[in-house]
């Protein structure tokens, strides 16, 4: 009972802020909508038992993605008005396109069944939670098993800060640098001089 | 009704996933936004892994909703960057003008 209505709870407002997040007039509302989304998602996470991924996805999804959001939205200076136009141009056939696929996915839910052989084929049985905690079960499993690809998805990181920051990075045109290493390649500070024997330069 | 199994979760994840889509077409004139939608359609991947990965008692869903969330990160981190960049040459952010390796 309480259960479920924390469920609905929770479900009704990650949808409604999800609504909003592309329906606010304003980009900044926008990014504190995705927050909400991201923090009632993170609720639906500890109700199915994955406490470790809903604090995952507070962290780095409101800590990080969306705060990066945010600074781009503010840094970027852009028109508010001018960035409704269109808006109801585009509005039938997202409608169509969206509802059809909402009808679609709401009738897979409704219309389908797991394989008989199903709980033979789990890949990784979840411990009881009296005895291992997830986190404990969900490291116990990627620094094992999936060292790899966890290594891998560090890597990705590592590409996309390194992409991140070659993208945004500028030299400002009007700041003084010192660059030493033209500074000391200079051609004219250093001379070659012949010396007469006896006379000095 | 009252009684929250796997469904309930699944039909949370296809509303979410639909908004995504359809914040998609609807904000043409805001890159932002349709990289909001993005990550809305990821989370309701992740929604959906978490719920079948609790509903089948297999860890693997879980492992898996992490490396979606890291390339999410990522994804999030090169496309902003890229929207930065290009907002400094063009300066706009409407699709229409995103034509520059049109051909």
């Amino acid at each position: 009972m309480i259960e479920a209505l924390v469920f609905y709870v929770f479900a009704l407002t990650a949808v409604g802020s999800g609504v909003m997040v592309i329906s606010a007039k304003n980009p900044v509302h926008s990014v504190l909508f995705l927050i909400l989304a991201f923090f009632n998602a993170a609720g639906l996470f500890v109700l199915l038992g994955a406490e470790f991924l809903a604090m995952l996805l507070v962290v780095v999804y409101v800590g990080a993605v969306a705060v990066l959001f945010l600074f781009v939205v503010m840094m970027l200076d852009i028109n508010t008005t001018e960035l409704r136009q269109g808006f109801l141009q585009y509005l039938p056939i997202g409608v169509v396109v969206g509802g059809i696929m909402a009808v679609e996915l709401v009738l897979i839910t409704a219309g389908w069944y797991f394989a008989p052989y199903v709980s033979s084929a789990i890949g990784a049985p979840t411990p009881q939670p009296e005895q291992v905690s997830n986190t404990l079960a969900l490291g116990e499993l990627i620094y094992t098993r999936f060292v790899y690809l966890f290594q891998a998805s560090g890597l990705v990181l590592l590409v996309a800060m390194i992409g991140a920051i070659t993208l945004t990075h500028r030299k400002r045109v009007g700041s003084k640098k010192q660059n030493i290493a033209k500074q000391i390649a200079r051609e004219d500070s250093v001379e070659l001089k012949k010396v007469e024997p006896g006379r000095g330069i | 009704m009252l009684e929250i199994g796997l469904g309930h979760y699944l039909v949370v994840g296809a509303i979410l996933f639909a908004t995504g889509m359809f914040g998609i077409f609807l904000n043409r004139k805001n890159m932002i936004v349709i990289m909001m939608s993005i990550e809305l359609m990821l989370l309701a991947v992740n929604i959906n892994f978490v719920a079948f990965s609790a509903h089948l008692g297999d860890l693997m869903g879980q492992v898996f909703s992490l490396f979606i969330l890291t390339v999410a990160a990522a994804e999030a981190a090169i496309g902003l960057a890229i929207l930065v960049a290009f907002f400094r040459a063009r300066g706009s952010i409407a699709v229409e003008d995103i034509n520059a390796m049109k051909g």
